[in-house]
């Protein structure tokens, strides 16, 4: 086969079709399609993968039982622990403190160190991470947090636009919460020296995000959640709260009624147990986007694995929302390294417009991120708009240069660091030429049922960040996800250090919840083929999986 | 030319069928090439050993293609957490090179290690504490002194910052210089391990943005005004009354926003 002719970063074939979107960049630079009527979004949305027929089914025993799920979810929920009773000693704690933390991105590090700050002892909080501290959706987050601190803006803006956006699903005292807590939590970071961007009067600059009415968007450059993750790490660091890494939590203990006691850890290198003993539970463990829901690749990180939902509702936790997912909607869709890497929202809201293969600016812009995914969807295999990159997959155009059009030369650089530094790596200059994008598979709508502090349907249970449900309904609004794990993993620290400090005891360590859930398993009919959590996801070569012999 | 609706594809593709195209599409970011698919090979050298992989993965991919199932030495796998540094030399050349496995292309002939750890000192320290000074980052961090200015810490960057330039800043007490040269950090920690003084760069940056950020200006004006609203309980009513409104009243609410002009 001939070798492909690149030209700056692009095949030829695909840099010929650069043409039409640089021929028709100032015809289009003073004209933004208009946003969708209720009726038209409700059209295209049939092509979301959450609409689309396949892919999902009813959930077979639990809290749950009969609500939709994605099947990979669902797999994992129909699933036999990594442990029982008889092969491990439960019967005295490696580890007894007041407060577990599991989870260590945004949400799980603001609520120790609010635990912390509210009399909780920094050796009785246990933060334990799956991976490193701090390797986590959170540090990803590109484009920025809301909070409704302009004097034109209201919380009760805020809310509408973030219910809306949701599909007026979500659970209206939590969003509460939510908008509420939002400037202070601009504040809090501002105290922690979060190096927030402003204008030259001193205001924070405030961006669009999709389907808001108002600009409210923070952010740091294209580095947002980095930065926040940074220094509440470093806070938590100069706290010296108790923590350890790669040493998840694979299983609840609970006192056999309806109250978490405790976890069983797993060291990820040396195979070993730990016990774990706690007054109160913190569950912060992020989303499910690598089980690749509908085949989708993903903007998520190594460990986004479900495991937070899969030992919750184990323990007896009530979940909601389970049947929609986020698909992103500017996944990179070229080059094949970095398919399906988050190109943030941002962008969008800076100017830059999805453009199908005759140069057209096809959709708005700004339409929340389950209608604009599915407009992508529409164009490239509906109307076949699309272009098709040499390993098969369809995109449209992103028009980045447009970005410098509207803020001047070299807006680009400065505003978007991490997204030109990952294309320039791939020799794309995205401030010169546009660059490929396709939805891809973000995060996590649903999770676990909670009040507005955090606390779920089992005592000693508290939830915080992706893994809880109802703050943002069927559908998260850009600058929500950074915001939902401060003020939660916050309400949430609050919250349990309340709850020790009113005298609540230590309860028995007890694998009798999972007991029954085997026993539920069991009168399913489900086989025992499958465990969970999974932990971690399988990319290794098949050639070589399947000559290994498990000795050691 | 044919009008819209002809547009759709010669036959027209159900919502679950454009499913089962895009799944098949992505199929090899997702559960890996099928070796058939493989047009180019390269020969990589994982601590020693050889391996062939196709020419299309970074180093991350390429390393599980290998069978390499990673429990350390991978995070985010996007560019952002740091946890893949790899060190890695190409044969026949003297330079080390230094790259996030997830955001470095394999090339023949490379022969790497990861760095999953840096042993590092992050010492404690309140920030309401102390003054917006250079002292402050020479208190904790006294070796700051012994930069000789050999630049090795910029060579070893995977984000391809100025890190001595920023590490000369931070000595000056430039905290601007520091803050605006260090902001894509992602503490990797490879100018750390590279340092001949001994300095952990990435924790003084650390420090010294946070010291910025907190200092340098003020909290904003319109952000101090909200709180003593929402202090003052300015808000409560209306956001006690919203959280009981029906579905049609919300809907309708939404209808009828009006978008801020741009």
């Amino acid at each position: 086969m001939a070798e492909l002719k690149y030209i700056e970063g692009y095949p030829e074939n695909m840099y010929k079709l650069i043409d039409k979107v640089h021929a028709t960049r100032q015809k289009r630079k003073d004209y933004t399609p208009e946003p969708m009527s209720r009726e038209e979004q409700e059209e295209v949305l049939n092509l979301h993968p959450d609409y689309a027929p396949g892919g999902k089914r009813k959930i077979s025993i639990g809290q749950n039982k009969g609500d939709i799920a994605p099947d990979p979810v669902v797999n994992l929920l129909e699933a036999y622990p990594l442990v029982e009773e008889e092969e491990i000693d439960i019967s005295s704690a490696d580890y007894s403190v007041d407060i577990l933390i599991i989870g260590g991105g945004l949400a799980g590090t603001t609520a120790a160190i609010w635990a912390n700050n509210e009399g909780i002892s920094k050796d009785k909080i246990l933060l334990v991470n799956k991976l490193r501290h701090g390797d986590a959706n959170s540090i990803m987050a590109e484009g920025g947090t809301q909070a409704a601190d302009r004097e034109v803006d209201s919380l009760k803006r805020h809310y509408i636009d973030t219910m809306g956006g949701g599909h007026f699903t979500n659970k209206p005292e939590v969003l509460r919460g939510l908008v509420e807590d939002a400037p202070f939590i601009m504040h809090w970071l501002h105290e922690l020296g979060a190096i927030i961007d402003k204008e030259e009067n001193g205001n924070f600059v405030e961006k669009w995000g999709g389907g808001t009415s108002i600009r409210r968007l923070h952010s740091c450059k294209d580095y947002t959640g980095l930065e926040e993750l940074r220094v509440i790490r470093d806070e938590f660091r100069s706290k010296e709260i108790g923590c350890i890494e790669h040493y998840p939590a694979i299983e609840f203990l609970t006192d056999g009624e309806n109250r978490v006691t405790g976890a069983v850890l797993y060291n990820l290198e040396t195979g070993e147990y730990k016990i774990v003993e706690a007054t109160a539970t913190i569950l912060a463990t992020g989303g499910f986007g690598r089980l690749h829901i509908r085949g989708f690749p993903t903007t998520n990180h190594y460990g986004a694995t479900a495991d937070g939902i899969v030992l919750a509702y184990r323990a007896g936790a009530k979940l909601r929302d389970t049947d929609t997912v986020q698909y992103h909607p500017t996944g990179a869709a070229y080059p094949i390294q970095i398919v399906g890497y988050l190109l943030t929202e941002k962008l969008r809201s800076s100017g830059a417009q999805p453009v199908n293969i005759d140069g057209e600016a096809f959709v708005f812009p700004l339409e929340p991120r389950d209608v604009e995914a599915s407009a992508i969807i529409r164009e490239c295999y509906v109307r076949d708009k699309g272009i098709t990159t040499p390993t098969g997959l369809r995109g449209v155009w992103l028009d980045t240069p447009l970005i410098d059009e509207k803020y001047g030369k070299g807006y680009i650089e400065k505003a978007f660091p991490g997204m030109n530094r990952m294309f320039s790596r791939y020799d794309i200059d995205m401030t010169k030429n546009p660059v490929l994008v396709f939805p891809t598979l973000h995060y996590q709508n649903g999770g676990v049922e909670t009040d507005p502090h955090g606390h779920t349907t089992i005592d000693g249970l508290w939830v915080a960040g992706e893994v809880s449900g109802g703050v943002h309904g069927k559908n998260r609004l850009m600058g929500n996800s950074t915001l939902d794990t401060m003020v939660f993993g916050r309400r949430s620290g609050i919250s349990t250090a309340e709850y020790v400090k009113s005298g609540a005891k230590q309860g028995k360590l007890t694998l009798e919840h999972q007991k029954r859930y085997v026993e539920m398993l069991k009168e399913a009919g489900i086989k025992p083929e499958r465990r969970s959590p999974i932990l971690l996801p399988e990319y290794r070569g098949k050639e070589s999986l399947a000559r290994m012999i498990d000795i050691f | 030319m044919p009008n819209k609706e002809e547009t759709s594809s010669d036959k027209k593709l159900d919502s679950k069928e454009i499913m089962d195209r895009i799944a098949e599409a992505s199929r090899q970011v997702v559960s890996g090439v099928e070796d058939e698919e493989v047009e180019n090979w390269v020969t990589i050298y994982i601590m020693g050993r050889a391996y062939e992989v196709p020419a299309d993965l970074t180093i991350l991919t390429a390393m599980e293609y290998a069978g390499y199932k990673f429990v350390r030495g991978v995070g985010c796998r996007q560019g952002f957490c740091g946890a893949c540094s790899t060190v890695y030399r190409k044969k026949g050349e003297y330079k080390l090179q230094t790259g996030m496995a997830c955001q470095t292309r394999v090339e023949d002939e490379m022969y790497l290690v990861q760095i999953p750890f840096v042993p590092a000192e992050k010492p404690s320290y309140d920030l309401t504490e102390h003054e917006y000074d250079v002292n402050v980052l020479f208190e904790y961090y006294p070796e700051l002194a012994r930069c000789v200015s050999c630049n090795t810490c910029t060579k070893a960057c995977p984000q391809d910052l100025e890190v001595m330039d920023y590490v000369q800043a931070a000595i000056k007490g430039d905290f601007k210089g520091l803050a605006e040269e260090s902001f894509d950090c992602i503490q990797c920690g490879l100018c750390a391990i590279r340092c001949p003084s001994e300095i952990v760069q990435y924790n003084i940056a650390q420090l010294g943005r946070r010291l910025y950020g907190r200092y340098d200006s003020p909290e904003p004006e319109h952000l101090k005004k909200r709180l003593e609203e929402i202090e003052e309980g300015k808000f409560d009513k209306e956001m006690k009354e919203i959280t009981k409104l029906s579905r049609e009243e919300l809907e309708r609410m939404y209808a009828e926003r009006k978008r801020e002009e741009d």
